[in-house]
This record gives C-alpha cells, structure tokens and sequence, in this order.
C-alpha cells in the first residue's frame, strides 16, 4: 500500500556490523522529480544506506519498498536492473579506456557483429553534448577532467535507464563551473521525472538544488522534511546533534577548563597551505600548553591540514615552521625529527600493523632512537613499552599480543603511544576517540589535558562539537578548504562553532589557475 | 537555463600537461613500431645478408611460434593477470602432438589443442573464483604441465617422432607465397586478435577488468566468466604454438619451452601493454616479438657473438621499455 | 564509518586455517619423515641425511633472501640468474686466491640487488616486471663473462667449500644454518628487520611514522641478491666447476615456493624463516620420498604443483578475517 507518487520507501532499515548498529530503524522517501537530500556527519551511516539502496550490503531487517513491490537486492547489478544508479564519488568507470567505451561498455552497437565504432564515437559526442561536455571521446577516460567524468557515468546511468539516481558527494573534487553544469543537469533529468538521492556536506549545494532532507546521526533518522522550512543553523544543529537552545554549560567530557596561552612562543606556524581542490592557503598558529581545535564539517579539510603539517600530504605552496625554524623539503621524516607527530584519521590503513605486537606498534617510530648498531636492547624496550603501557593503561594480555588482536580503544593507545616515546613538541590528533569505546573516550580525552598541561602543543580534530568545544582553548573552523573563522576564549563555544559552519559561503573565485 | 545551453569547457587543459599526454600516448601506441624500424634499418645498412628475402623469412617463421603465444599472453596482461604456465604448456603440446600424430592429423590437432585449453581452464577457474594470484596458479600450472609432459616421455628421455610423410607435417613445414605456414597462421592469428580486442564486446570487457576490476563488476561485467575464457584462450594459444613447432621439427622435443613465458612477457610490455593491466595493442606485442626476434638474429649473424648476448639486449630492451612506459605515462597522468 | 573488533570474529572459526597455515610446513616435514623411517630402507642413515640437507642447503639459502623480500611485499624473480652471475664471476678472479673471487662474486649479487631495488623502490616499478628484466639479462650477462662455457675449477680452497666438513658437517650446511641464524636475529632482533616487516605489513603507517622506506626495500633487495650469490658460489664449489647455464636454473620457483609453502604470506607484513627453512626441507623431501620409491622426477614436480597451490589457498583463507 505505498503511495504511487514514491519510487522507493525504505522503512525501518537496520544495519548492524560487529559492535557498531550502522543503521537503526532508518526510514527514507524518494519520489520521482525531486532531489532528497541526506547528510550526516562521519559515521552518522550515510554510506551504509547507499550501499543497501545500490545492492551492495544487505539490511539485517526492515523492508524496501520499489516501485510498489518489496524488493531486496543481492548485488549491485539487480539494483541497477530495477533503475537505481550510484555514481560515488570516486566515478566507477575505467579511466583507460576511451570515453565512448565507458559511455557505452555493454551496449555497444554493433554491425555484423562487430562494434560499429564510427557510431558509437558519433552518439557518444552525441549524448555528452547535451549534458554539456564537449570531449574527444576517443581520448582515455582518465585523461578528461573529473567533472567531465560525473557527467559520463551520470549519462551512463541515464542511458541505462535509470528511474533513481544517487549521487554520493558528487561536486567534491569539481571546479565551481563544473558543479554548474552538474546542477543544470540534474535539474533537467528531475524536470523528467527522475528521483535522486544527493548526499552532501555542502550546505549552499544543498538549499540550491534540494527540496527536502533527511538527516542521519549515529545510525538514525534525526530529522526529515522539507529544506526550506529548515535554516541553516537548525540544520547543522541536527547533524552535530546539538539543539540549539540546550547548549550545556556543563559538558560531559573529562576536558578540564580554557586556558590562555596567547602569551607563549609558537610552536609551529604553518602559512598558506595550498593544495588544489583540497586546501586554499590555511594558516595555523599553535602554541606550546594549548589546544587547539580544527572545527569543520566533513570534507572541510581538517584531515588534509592536519596531513600536510607533517608533510604527509604533497603541497602546491606552503611553508611550515617549528620552533621559528621553516622545514626545507616537508616529509613525515623530517617532520618527525623536528618534533611533530600525527595520530592519523585511519587507524586501520595508516596506524597500526596489525601483524606486529603491541611492543613493536608503540616503538615502530622510535627505533632509530634507540637503537645502538641496529640492535635495541630488548629490556630498554619493555622498560619503555611498560611505562606507556602503564601510564595509557592500555589492556593487552602481554606486551607481545598482535595489535590486530586488541579492541579498537586499545589500539589507539599504542598509536598514541607510539607517538608520545618520542616525546614530541607538537601532537596532532585526528579524531582520537572516534569508534572507540566510552571508557577508553573519557581516559583519551583526560591525557589530552594533562599533555598540554605538561606543555605540549595539540592540534585537535574532532567531528564531536562537544568534545572540540570542551577540549579546545582555541578553535580553528575550516570550510572548503580554507579558514572560515578563529575563536578564541569566551568565544569558544558550540554556538559559536555552528554559526561559522552555518555561514554562507563566500562566493569563490574559479581557481583554474594553471 | 536549458541543458543545451551550457557551453562548459569540461577539461582540455592546453600547454604542458597535453603535450606530456600526447607524448605518453603517441609512445605507448607506436614506441615499439619505432625500436622495430630502427633496429631493423640498422641491422639492415650494417649487415648485408640481413635484408635478404631468406632471412626475413627465417626471422618471420622463428617468431610465428612466440607471436601466437605473445597474442594469448596479451589477452592474460590486458586482463590484470599474468601467465607463467604457456612455456610448459608450449612443450606439452608438442610432445601431445607428435603423440597424437600416430592416430593422423586430427588426432595431432585435437589432443595438444584440447590439453592447452583444459590447463588453461583450470587455471582461469582457480585464479577467478578462488582469487589466488595468478602468479601463484600459474606457477603451479607451470610445474605441473611440464610434470606431465615429462610423465609422458618417461622422463624426457624419449622424443616421440611425427610418422613420415604425415599431413600434419605440412602445418609446420609448408611454404606459400614465399613465407611458412606457422608465419601465415600467426598473421591471421594476430589479426583476429586484434578485432577481438578492439571490436567485440568480449574485448571490452576484458580491458574493463583489467582497467578496475570493481568498477567493471558494478557496470555489469561477468568479471569471472571473462577471465577464466582469457586464460583458456591464452592456454589454447600455447598449445597451438607447440603444435606448430611440433609439426615443423617433426618431433615433440622435450627440452623447449624452459623460460620461454619470460621472453613472451618481455615481448608484451616491450610492445606497450601495462603489466598493471587495462592497456595494450596486439599490434605493439607483434612489434615486440620482432623486435626480440631481429636482435636474436643479429646476434646470430655476428658470429663472434655467443647468443647469450641476446638475452642481455633483450633484458635491457625491457628495462628501457618499461622505465619509459612508467615516466610517460605519470607525466601524462599529471594534472 | 568505523566498524572496529574485527578480532572477534577470528576466534575459533579462524583457528584451524590458522594453525595449518603457521604450522602444517613443519607437520608436514615431521610425517614425511616419519613415513620413510618406516617404509624407506636407510632413510635414517647418517649418510643420506647428510645428503638430504646438502641438496636443500643452496634453496635454504635463496629462500631466506627470498622471504625478507616478499616480506616486504615484494618479490625477486632474479635470484636464479644472480646465481649464475656469480658462478660466472669467480673465474674471472680465482688467480688471485679463492678470498678475492669469492668477494667479486658476493659483489655481483650486491649490484644487482641495488639494481632491482632501485627500479622497484625509486623508479617505481613492480617488483615482478623490474627483476624479470634481470632475470633475462643476468643469466646472458654470465654466460657472456664466462665465454658461454663451462669452466672446471681447482683451487683447493674453493672446492673445500663444496665437499669439506667441519666438525664432521658439511660447510655448505653449516653455511645455510649460519645464514638462518643469521636472518632470524636480522628479522627479529634488528631495527632494520621490524622495520622491513612493518613497511610489508602496513606502508601508510610505515611512511607516516617516518621510515626510510625506500632505503629499507633496496636494502631487502641488496640482501637477497646477496644471499643468492652465496648460494652461487657454493652451487659452483660443490660442481667442482662454474656452469651458468646450469647453475641456479628454476631457482626462483624453487624459493618462492619454500617462502610461501613456509606461510610467509606473498602479501608482506611477515618473515618467517623457520618456515622458509623447513619450507626448503619440505620440498627437499617431497623429491627424495618420491625418488626413493622409484616414482620418477615428473611426479616430483607434480606434487610441487599441488604442494604450491594448497599452501596458498590455506593462507588465503586466514587472510580473510
């Protein structure tokens, strides 16, 4: 008994993964000719519903209603039988292979049963054209640029017939002028009927092309309606999960109280980090004893300053300088030796080796240290492995268990660990307590403190506004890609935070600048 | 605003980065006809009994056999895989030939060419479903066509003769217009090869595969039943080669075909296919397997040289060849 | 979206794959050895023993080479032509005493070690297509120092390498333990072995944590083109002659095949060389029982075949989890 006016209707879809619940009696909308937005922040389980939609995991329960009848799809291909295209953001297409064959892999015309490539080269000019995209479609898919690629794999689904398109953050790595076009041409398939499903974390996207909005926070629907009738703050209010008129003066994060550090010598400056697409001149000032906050939403670039301070993350321009000294050739080595460590976003890909014990995790970084003709005098090492082990109260059954064997708490803990044997100036945290438990939460959010308050300078990243406001003195807010705004003592506070998320955005140049 | 209104520029960037790409293409599509056409003019001005009609033809024949291979091992690269078993299996069939040639020719054509195309099979289903390296599988396969062709010979120490006067024996031996059959074989071969890449639908999926493999399974590609035909292909095709060779010695020799899948692989990434997969032209391996073929013949004519030369030049061709393909193509990705 | 505890998944289900991936080699060495105790008359004798470990000494060597690269998530398809390359050297040398020879020799496999290690770590090649390049090249560069002939040798000391005893054990063997001993506390005692592992195992990590990356593959490249040409040159004193074209043919089939069938898994991040070494034993058996009971070579290679393709499948499924 679904209404005809819906294409799909998701109800009560619950996704669970082992000790997390993804999704939590998630239920959605779509219908034909409009464009439904659905945010949320990290983990909020925006890619876990996509990938139920697309065919691509399975939901423990609830029901999908498609076109009228109950459906459950076993691979993504069934789902693309019944007209539901993804296009990821990473465009799922073969950058080798010509355009044309992209555009028309699997449905090639054919003559005498060979393909005709003269007709396919012509139709596939053809059809790219009317979505604005005027490329040699002989050329290498890999060699046009990345919007030209959307426009590709969004012709490709249109092709295929397509009745619901999703869309997973399709304008992150486009030029200004490339989202232009992508809007013109989603109005124009919505004008004809199509429904499509647009995950986004820009908001001025969002109310241009949106009509109405689900928003999704650990797992659930927090709020769904239409766009218009929702202002900016409100909106980010419900990804963050902060109303707007509670906002605690007490919190409940083990963060001690602000402190000023204005008066202390910087400990890194960075200047101008640039980077196309990703990062426009971001500057950052931190000082030894303070803590200061990256604030943004998700794709603002936190993670990719945090990254390029230590030289993780290649730069167009930029200048980093620790202890008034500017680093020549910016590498994670150099960066190292001049005291500066980062906890990484992705504990799995970029922190732990899974294979080695929790010994050899929290001194991997350290070794050279310690290490006399390639040797390292194995009780030096328990003695240092007991001490962090200790002081972090990291739960492993011995010092030799594999890391890839610990909780993720845990694992943290020997990153962190990793990172502190070195005794660095400057720590850089990403997301620390992210996915880990609440007790392992509160005891990393406690040594935060007691790090600064022992001196050291700490850069913090973290999607919880609460934990950024309480464990911050300083905030940074960031927005696609550059620094949006600075808050300093009384004015650290969630609103605050929010009402800089919220802003507008300045209307930016191109930047095809090469 | 309607859609064909919008005039965007999506992407030609002019300057540097074009330039590099063109640069990168042009070398990728034609860099192995150029080494050939150099190779081959300056073998040509240095040693006059090179150019003869008798020598091409002889350096024309001894390349068929590894051309054929070259084409299967083409179809396996372009895959995203690799092949290692084709030398043994190239052996095997021979040996399986010259067995069979004792029951008449049909039996000398069906035996090696079904026995390839099984090792082949069954290697494509290991290496799809249960995503063991294809190094790994083959590798195996490897050892144990060479086991059974060994098996059969008790030991190598037998070499079983074509019969006399066999009609099998003219599929390796005869002549038209000047050039053997095995080279006429290998052309037509190429040729078909080529179509099948370019031109069907089974030859754009297998560069989807090779290109992304996740990509290719999500933009309804049957992933697994196209890798488990290439390798059957590339097994058939090497069985076809020590068919041939087999039925021009007139006996199955035992000892070839040891390292043979090294000078094959050589001679597609020296003819542009990546060995990352996604890329590569039947045209550029042809190209390749004549480029080995002149240097051997080069090194032959020298007669102060021991052929072991040939295999130094061979390796540093491909060290130059891949080095190059690597800078080229990063210059052409760069944005 | 995070989704941590992985590890509990692995519990029990994981548990037997796990223990036949670590374990099976030397359970496997344990009933092969069993079995011929009793089925094969003079198995157990001093002598044949003696020549069981004599025959797997030169693989036990390669391998070990062999594993420190492919953990480091490589692989070295050159170590047979290395062999050859130093076989072919130790002539040009021999005159001036078996020491000199020797040195040239080890020299060459360093160089091409830091040839192969170069085009993999710096140029940034596969490390399958950079050391294919010498594995055709390097057995004609030796065939061409040596004239593309074989070469008898009597210089006393080297041949005392191949058939002399110290202790009344084999030097080849003691050799092959030495160099075991050897890349066991290079593997799990050295700065530079947990760095090697680390680089296998994770190279995000690797590289955010500040290693040299690029030294430590070149480095593991050196090293086994290093243990290669030791293993030439043993392979050389033990032929009483330098033969190229022959010595260290199939070597690298051979090594891979005892790293993987030892459970050093072909995606890095582990280095065992225990297992290598009864990977080495393991395959030396497989020949010898089948040779004992008079079932010829072809089965031999055969039984390789299935040995190869059971070891890797096991290891795959551990690698699931």
């Amino acid at each position: 008994m679904s209404d005809p006016a819906t294409i799909l209707d998701a109800r009560g879809v619950t996704k669970r993964f082992p000790g997390v619940l993804a999704l939590d009696h998630v239920d959605l909308t779509l219908t034909p000719g409009r464009v439904h937005a659905l945010v949320g922040e990290n983990g909020a389980g925006k890619s876990t519903l996509i990938k139920i939609l697309s065919g691509a995991y399975h939901a423990d329960s609830g029901e999908i209603v498609h076109a009228g009848r109950p459906v459950s799809f076993a691979r993504p291909l069934d789902a693309r039988a019944a007209g539901i295209s993804t296009i990821y953001q990473e465009v799922n297409l073969i950058p080798l292979m010509s355009v044309a064959r992209n555009l028309f892999l699997g449905r090639e015309p054919r003559r005498l049963g060979l393909i005709d490539l003269r007709r396919m080269n012509r139709e596939a000019a053809a059809v790219l054209d009317r979505y604005g995209v005027h490329v040699d479609v002989t050329r290498p898919l890999g060699t046009i640029g990345l919007g030209a690629r959307q426009m590709v794999a969004l012709a490709r689904a249109v092709a295929e017939d397509a009745r619901l398109l999703i869309m997973d953050e399709p304008t992150s790595s486009l030029e200004p002028r490339e989202v232009e076009t992508l809007f013109t041409v989603v109005e124009s398939l919505t004008a004809k009927g199509m429904a499509v499903l647009y995950v986004s974390h820009r908001l001025e996207e969002l109310y241009r092309l949106c009509e109405t909005v689900t928003v999704l926070r650990d797992g659930r629907v927090v709020h769904t309606g239409p766009l218009a009738e929702l202002d900016r703050l409100t909106l980010v209010a419900h990804m963050l999960g902060r109303e707007l008129d509670q906002v605690r003066q007490e919190g409940t994060t083990r963060f001690g109280e602000h402190r000023d550090h204005t008066g202390n010598p910087p400990v890194m400056e960075a200047r101008g980090l640039t980077k196309r697409h990703v990062l426009r001149g971001v500057g950052l000032t931190v000082r030894a004893g303070e803590v200061t906050g990256l604030g943004g939403l998700l794709g603002a670039g936190r993670s990719e300053t945090a990254k390029a301070v230590v030289g993780a993350l290649p730069l167009d321009s930029g200048t980093v300088t620790v202890g008034g000294r500017r680093l020549r050739r910016l590498s994670p080595a150099t960066a190292i030796r001049a005291g500066m460590a980062l906890l990484p976003e992705d504990r799995k890909a970029e922190g732990i080796v899974p294979d080695l014990s929790v010994r050899e995790n929290i001194l991997l970084a350290a070794l050279p240290r310690l290490s006399r003709f390639g040797f390292v005098s194995r009780r030096r090492q328990e003695r240092i492995v007991a001490t962090f082990t200790k002081r972090l109260r990291i739960k492993a059954a011995s010092p030799e268990q594999k890391v890839g064997e610990l909780s993720g708490g845990n694992q943290q803990k020997v990153l962190l660990a990793r990172w502190l044997c070195l005794n660095p100036r400057l720590l850089l945290l990403d997301e620390p307590t992210r996915g880990i438990d609440v007790g392992a939460k509160a005891e990393v959010q406690a040594l935060i403190d007691e790090l600064a308050a022992d001196g050291l300078a700490v850069v913090l990243i973290s999607s919880d506004l609460e934990e950024l406001v309480e464990g911050a003195d300083r905030i940074v807010v960031l927005r696609a890609g550059a620094v949006v705004a600075e808050l300093d003592g009384d004015d650290v506070g969630e609103h605050a935070v929010m009402a800089a998320l919220a802003e507008a955005e300045p209307r930016e140049e191109d930047d095809r600048d090469d | 605003m309607i859609t064909d209104s919008v005039a965007v520029p999506t992407t030609v960037r002019p300057g540097r980065a074009t330039r590099a790409e063109r640069l990168a293409s042009l070398s990728q599509r034609h860099g192995a006809l150029t080494m050939l056409a150099l190779a081959l003019i300056a073998a040509s001005v240095t040693f006059e009994s090179f150019a003869t009609a008798e020598n091409l033809a002889g350096i024309a024949i001894q390349s068929s056999f590894v051309a054929v291979i070259a084409l299967g091992m083409t179809f396996v690269i372009i895959g995203g895989g690799i092949d290692l078993s084709v030398g043994a299996v190239f052996a095997l069939a021979g040996v399986l030939a010259a067995f069979g040639s004792r029951w008449g020719p049909v039996t000398a054509l069906l035996l090696p060419l079904g026995a390839g195309a099984l090792i082949g099979l069954v290697q494509g289903v290991l290496i799809a479903r249960t995503g063991m390296a294809p190094f790994i599988v083959t590798l195996a396969g490897l050892l144990a066509a060479r086991g059974l062709m060994l098996a059969l010979t008790t030991e190598g120490a037998e070499t079983p003769l074509v019969p006399r006067g066999s009609g099998f024996l003219g599929l390796g031996r005869g002549v038209f217009l000047g050039l053997g059959v095995p080279v006429w074989i290998a052309i037509v071969l190429c040729g078909l090869g080529a179509v099948l890449l370019r031109r069907t639908r089974y030859g754009q999926f297998l560069f989807a595969v090779g290109g992304n493999e996740d990509a290719a399974g999500l933009m309804g590609v049957p992933v697994t039943r196209v890798k488990v035909v290439t390798y059957a292909l590339s097994g058939l095709l090497a069985a076809l080669a020590g068919m041939l060779n087999a039925a021009r010695l007139g006996s199955g020799v035992t000892i070839l075909g040891v390292g043979m899948e090294l000078d094959v692989i050589a001679a597609v990434v020296i003819g542009g296919t990546l060995l990352v997969g996604g890329a590569g032209a039947v045209g550029g391996t042809v190209c390749g397997v004549l480029i080995l073929g002149v240097i051997q013949n080069v090194v032959n004519q020298i007669g102060t040289l021991t052929s072991s030369v040939q295999s130094v030049v061979s390796g540093a061709f491909l060290v130059v060849a891949v080095v190059a393909q690597t800078y080229l193509s990063r210059a052409g990705r760069a944005r | 979206m995070t989704t941590d505890t992985a590890p509990a998944l692995g519990g029990r289900r994981a548990a037997l794959p796990r223990l036949v991936s670590d374990y099976g080699v030397y359970a496997a060495v344990l009933v092969l050895l069993a079995y011929n105790a009793v089925f094969t008359p003079y198995f157990l004798d001093a002598g044949n023993l003696r020549t069981q470990l004599v025959q797997a000494a030169p693989i036990v060597i390669v391998a070990l080479g062999m594993a420190l690269v492919i953990g480091s998530e490589g692989i070295d398809l050159s170590v047979g032509s290395v062999m050859a390359l130093a076989a072919a050297v130790i002539p040009l040398y021999l005159g001036f005493g078996m020491w000199p020879a020797v040195l040239m020799a080890l020299l060459a496999g360093i160089a091409a070690g830091l040839f192969n290690g170069t085009l993999v770590a710096v140029v940034g090649l596969q490390p399958i297509v950079a050391t294919l390049a010498l594995l055709v090249a390097g057995r004609g560069l030796a065939l061409v120092f040596a004239g593309g002939q074989l070469k008898q040798l009597h210089n006393p000391e080297l041949l005392a390498l191949g058939d002399g005893e110290l202790a009344g054990v084999p030097v080849i063997v003691l050799a092959a333990a030495g160099l075991t001993l050897a890349t066991a506390i290079l593997v799990g005692r050295t700065t530079y072995g947990r760095q090697l592992v680390a680089v296998g195992g994770n190279r995000p990590a690797a590289v955010l944590a500040g290693l040299p990356v690029r030294r430590i593959l070149i480095t593991a490249y050196v090293l086994c083109g290093l243990f290669a040409a030791v293993a030439g040159v043993f392979a050389t004193a033990r032929l009483t002659a330098s033969d190229p074209s022959a010595i260290g043919n199939l070597a690298e089939l051979s090594a891979i095949t005892a790293v993987v069938v030892g459970g050093t898994p072909l995606t890095g991040g582990r280095v065992r060389v225990l297992g290598t070494v009864a990977g080495a034993m393991l395959m030396q058996l497989v020949r010898a029982t089948l040779i004992k009971h008079d079932l010829p070579d072809s089965a031999a290679q055969m039984a390789q075949a299935a040995i190869i393709l059971v070891a890797v499948y096991v290891a795959r499924e551990r690698r699931t989890r």
